[in-house]
């Protein structure tokens, strides 16, 4: 069967990550072709900045060479500009004459720089900034010419002004307003940033309309509307860009500013799909690649026929590519009209930062000198978070609201050595993540995890991998998008997700996954374990568990171990046993001949080592003995830590260890979305260390504090005080309440620490303390869902449950004539 | 006339028991003469079967979670094809398989010693 033929008009990012994205999903299903006017394989069009800088040669900012095309069987005609579109043949064809019949066809025909229709604008030595004959020529006047001009004062303008200084020639940018890079910056970053250029050697003329160009042969001068005249070899005019749409405009497409197009990147003509900048989407169109690289995701799937995938328009993050100098800019940043502006300025340091809020959620923000912390507001933002609670250390940046046990804004990426381990779960140096993302063209987060593993484990580097990739692509990247699907199986979000496990009553793994029009026929390892715990929590005691849907530790209740080996955990409530226990466990253990015992962290016994085909039997006799799991493996509620409390300790003011075996005797048996600790402390000087549980109580003279949110492992985080409760009734109802919303709230694998972090502190006060109703209602779903919940499921499984789980097959041997042959060998 | 490859030996087939017994999305190990194979039917009931040690280091894959024709280790993540044995890219790496055969309900593995090693 002929496939059918996919063109693309424009060899550049957009054109090429779109097919790159393709490939990925369906690599058999076009015949694929790319026109592109410019002569060279597919390159990094951000990049030319640096190449212009002298920090990078062209070759190192290629991203597809030849050989890929010809790797991927894509015929690939450069220096070849599309001139005409039969659309109704179905039919283009080049300005030297080449055609060729399309089924499918993808516009990324970019935009083009404006020259401004100034008298001699057209004299050589005038260019733009845009590609890589735009930068040859520009290296070339570096050689034997001295005075440069650029016109504009944004982004570009200052990026190639800083090049053409660094490659030695004089620079003077011309600047219409008296504010640089007004569209992303306030009046005082404009002012550090001019300064800081100035103090580099680039000149100003601000405030200034250019007149006319003036020279014999080639450019001379830039004249000025005031009378003002500079003397200039080259002129760059870079005073914006403009899609570039002569094409599709001039074959009859629907165009506007730009080629319009739906949420699916579909064109007024259904064979044809556009993307990049020559785009108008829902009345916009972009400039950076971060939004194009999410349409390339989108139109991939849909000329992939997966088609269920929609761009819903983008939020933009700027910064500027010039080395040593950091500028962030994202959304609203001007603030006024209803907005607060929060600031903080050390002009001795050099840093300045704004937040702009809008009914307490971040608008916007510039930040000037210090921008480690921008991704974090950036995040913020596209998450709309609630910041009352982080409001008073907004300012201060992540590490100052988070705690940090590791990676402080001290280490200035930067400035790190190549041998920095990045990633302390898969010993990852910087330099190792920095090389991969250079050698293997990645733009992405989930591109470095890939392949370097890096912050691909617990996380907690994922800001410093974010850093490296922004310091080494130089400018923008393209960053998770706001809402982030639930994996790759899929478009739609964990919300979006458990919302229509609700309202239309799903009650299967596949009939969610039919629902929603899943990309894959039975899911991944990362969709089925968070849908069987949305199915469990949304409908208990209905729902009947996937087992095939967890991790082995669930599937099998005991954690395996590097050798394949597992651990066995017995609950110990509250942390208190006693000698007939501990004999107990002594006797159970030498029987099975346990090769280690171990008191954990949490106040228990591990027994590691134990193989699998004997955990029915270990729990067979744990559970005589009394003993139920203590789900030391599960996204569960693992222990209640205490301390002694007022029965023995002098300075205890409640019974602490009752309060946690009343706790642990309630919650037991629930699964979560993450794993869950408690803690009870009989004192403020917290022996339990409930102030690092998800939720901790500390015993005061006149009743409980109760605290939520902590976390002790990767990321240390203390509580946020919740209330005061003055029974152990309360404590109960208050925690089952917490447990409940979290339950039903979070995202699967979202520990209560970054939940809260999300949610916001006042939103939890508001649904556990506030709303006594809404807080009696939580805390009798839970109890609800308890009853199905609390069945000890070592005592299932000793009595015979999923014995195949357990037991491997000892195969009988056969002779070969014996097994009958299959069909076709 | 008929090329005999006497350098082959003959395979050898266990019998490993019903398709039944080996739970859809999941796997069975299979224990022969000291060697683990894992033996993994898919949705599709599709039957397969490899030596049950992650490329990466050893993992034990007949514990990990099926998705597809793939199965995620449990140890550390790394993704196998299973009707090829190739780590999913990036990873690099192969797990020697088996020949299946599938006869009404009877499942057939072909031994491990009459099949050449990694
Ligand atoms: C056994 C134990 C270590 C010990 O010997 O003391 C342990 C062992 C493991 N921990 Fe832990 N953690 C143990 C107490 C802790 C504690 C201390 C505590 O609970 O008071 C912490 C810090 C407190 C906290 O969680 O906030 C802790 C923070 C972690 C983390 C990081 C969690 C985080 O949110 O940052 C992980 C990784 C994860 O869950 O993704 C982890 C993961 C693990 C795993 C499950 C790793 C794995 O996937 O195999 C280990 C399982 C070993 C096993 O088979 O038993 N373990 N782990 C402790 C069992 C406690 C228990 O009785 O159930
Ligand atoms: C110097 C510079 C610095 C930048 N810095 C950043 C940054 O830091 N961060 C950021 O996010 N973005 C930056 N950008 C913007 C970014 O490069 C663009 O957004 C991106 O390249 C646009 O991708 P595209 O595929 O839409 O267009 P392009 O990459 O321009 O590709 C379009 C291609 O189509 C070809 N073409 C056009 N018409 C035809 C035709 N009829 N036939 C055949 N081929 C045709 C063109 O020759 C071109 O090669 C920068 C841009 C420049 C120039
Ligand atoms: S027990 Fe916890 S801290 Fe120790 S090695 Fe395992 S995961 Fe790491
Ligand atoms: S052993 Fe399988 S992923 Fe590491």
């Amino acid at each position: 069967m002929n496939k059918e033929h996919l063109i693309v008009i424009g060899n550049g990012m957009a054109g090429m990550r779109t097919v790159e994205e393709l490939l990925k999903l369906d690599a058999d299903l076009y015949q694929i072709s790319v026109f592109g006017a410019e002569p060279h394989g597919n390159y990094n069009r951000i990049l030319l900045s640096p190449v212009l800088a002298g920090e990078k040669t062209i070759d190192q900012i290629m991203l597809n060479d030849e050989q890929w095309y010809s790797d991927h069987a894509i015929s690939l005609y450069k220096g070849q500009k599309i001139v005409g579109v039969d659309r109704m043949r179905r039919r283009v064809w080049t300005d030297e004459g080449i055609s060729a019949n399309y089924d499918r066809l993808l516009f990324a025909t970019g935009s083009d720089p404006i020259i401004l229709p100034l008298p001699g604008s057209d004299l050589p030595g005038v260019i733009g900034f845009r590609d890589i004959q735009d930068v040859d020529r520009m290296l070339e006047a570096t050689k034997h010419l001295r005075h440069a001009v650029v016109i504009g004062g944004g982004l570009l303008g200052l990026e190639a002004a800083n090049g053409l200084l660094q490659q030695g020639m004089s620079v003077t940018v011309i600047h219409l307003m008296d504010c640089l890079m007004e569209r992303q910056l306030d009046a005082t970053a404009a002012t550090m940033l001019k300064s800081s250029l100035e103090a580099r050697g680039v000149q100003f003329s601000m405030a200034a309309q250019t007149e006319s160009i003036r020279g014999d042969r080639r450019v001379e001068k830039v004249c000025l509307k005031d009378g003002t005249e500079i003397p200039a070899d080259l002129v760059v005019m870079a005073v914006g860009i403009r899609p570039n749409i002569a094409l599709a405009k001039h074959v009859g497409l629907h165009c506007e500013r730009g080629i319009v197009v739906n949420d699916t990147l579909q064109t007024f003509d259904p064979r044809i799909y556009a993307v990049g900048e020559c785009v108008q989407h829902r009345g916009k169109t972009y400039g950076l690649v971060a939004p194009l690289f999410e349409m390339a995701k989108v139109c991939a799937n849909h000329l992939a026929r997966i088609g269920c995938n929609r761009y819903q328009g983008s939020l933009i993050s700027t910064k500027l590519k010039v080395t040593g100098i950091d500028l962030f800019s994202a959304g609203d940043f001007l603030g006024g009209n209803a907005a607060e502006e929060l600031v903080y300025q050390d002009a001795g340091l050099g840093i300045y930062r704004k937040v702009v809020l809008r009914e307490n959620r971040i608008a916007g923000a510039v930040m000037y000198g210090d921008t480690m912390d921008g991704s974090w507001y950036f995040q913020l933002m596209r998450t709309a978070t609630d910041v009352s609670d982080l409001r008073e250390n907004l300012l201060f940046g992540q590490a100052h609201n988070l705690g940090d046990s590791g990676h402080g804004p001290e280490q200035r990426i930067a400035a790190m050595a190549d041998d920095a381990e990045i990633c302390g779960c898969n010993g990852v140096c910087k330099g190792a993540i920095v090389s991969t993302i250079i050698d293997k063209k990645l733009f992405t987060l989930d591109d470095v995890r890939a392949h370097t593993k890096a912050s691909s484990s617990c996380g907690s580097c994922t800001a410093l991998v974010e850093a490296l990739l922004a310091s080494t692509l130089g400018g923008d990247y393209s960053q998770a998008t706001d809402r982030k699907p639930l994996c790759a199986c899929t478009p739609y979000t964990h919300d979006e997700v458990r919302a229509t496990i609700r309202e239309h009553q799903l009650k299967s793994i596949p009939a969610v996954t039919q629902f929603l029009e899943w990309s894959t026929p039975d899911g991944c390892n990362k969709c089925r374990p968070a849908l069987n715990y949305y199915l469990v929590c949304a409908w208990p005691g209905e729902y009947a568990d996937d087992y095939q849907s967890r991790f082995i530790n669930e599937r099998a209740h005991a954690n395996i171990q590097k050798d394949g080996t597992y651990s066995v955990v017995p609950r110990i409530w509250g942390g208190e046993t006693t000698p007939t226990q501990l004999r107990m466990l002594a006797e159970i253990a030498e029987k099975y001949q346990v090769p280690t015992l171990h008191i954990t962290g949490g106040q228990r016994i591990d027994m590691l080592g134990v193989r699998k085909e004997m955990l029915p039997k270990v729990w067979g006799d744990l559970a005589e003995a009394g003993f139920v799991s203590g789900h030391a493996y599960g996204k569960a509620i693992r222990t209640v830590k205490t301390c002694v409390g007022s029965q023995w300790c002098r300075f205890g003011t409640q019974d602490s260890t009752a309060m946690g075996i009343q706790l642990e005797k309630m919650t037991w048996g629930a699964w979560t979305p993450h794993k869950f600790k408690l803690g009870v402390s009989g004192c403020p000087r917290n022996c339990a260390e409930a102030t690092i549980k998800d939720f901790g109580v500390v015993a005061v003279e006149s009743g409980w504090e109760l605290h939520v949110g902590g976390n002790g492992g990767v990321k240390v985080r203390s509580t946020d005080f919740l209330c005061r409760v003055a029974t152990s009734a309360e404590v109960l109802e208050y925690c089952a309440a917490f447990l409940q919303l979290y339950r039903e709230e979070a995202h699967y694998l979202e520990r209560t620490a970054p939940w809260i972090e999300r949610v916001g502190l006042s939103y939890t006060k508001q649904r556990i303390v506030d709303d006594q109703q809404g807080r009696q209602q939580l805390a009798a779903r839970f109890r609800d869902a308890q009853r199905y919940a609390q069945v000890d499921p070592w005592a299932e499984r000793a009595a015979g449950m999923h014995a195949h789980e357990f037991m491997p097959i000892r195969p009988q041997k056969v002779s070969a004539n014996a097994v009958p042959v299959a069909a076709g060998e | 006339m008929k090329a005999v490859n006497i350098t082959q030996p003959c395979p050898t087939w266990l019998e490993v028991g019903r398709l039944q017994d080996i739970p859809r999305q999941g796997a069975r190990v299979v224990s022969f003469e000291g060697e683990n194979i894992a033996v993994f039917r898919t949705t599709d009931d599709e039957v397969f079967a490899l030596r049950d040690r992650c490329p990466h280091k050893g993992g034990p894959l007949s514990q990990g979670i099926v998705h597809g024709r793939r199965v995620a280790c449990p140890l550390h993540d790394w993704k196998i094809h299973l009707d090829t044995g190739l780590a999913v890219a990036p990873d690099q790496g192969c797990v020697a398989r088996f020949s299946v055969r599938v006869d009404g309900d009877m499942v057939y593995v072909q031994s491990p010693s009459s099949v050449d090693g990694d």
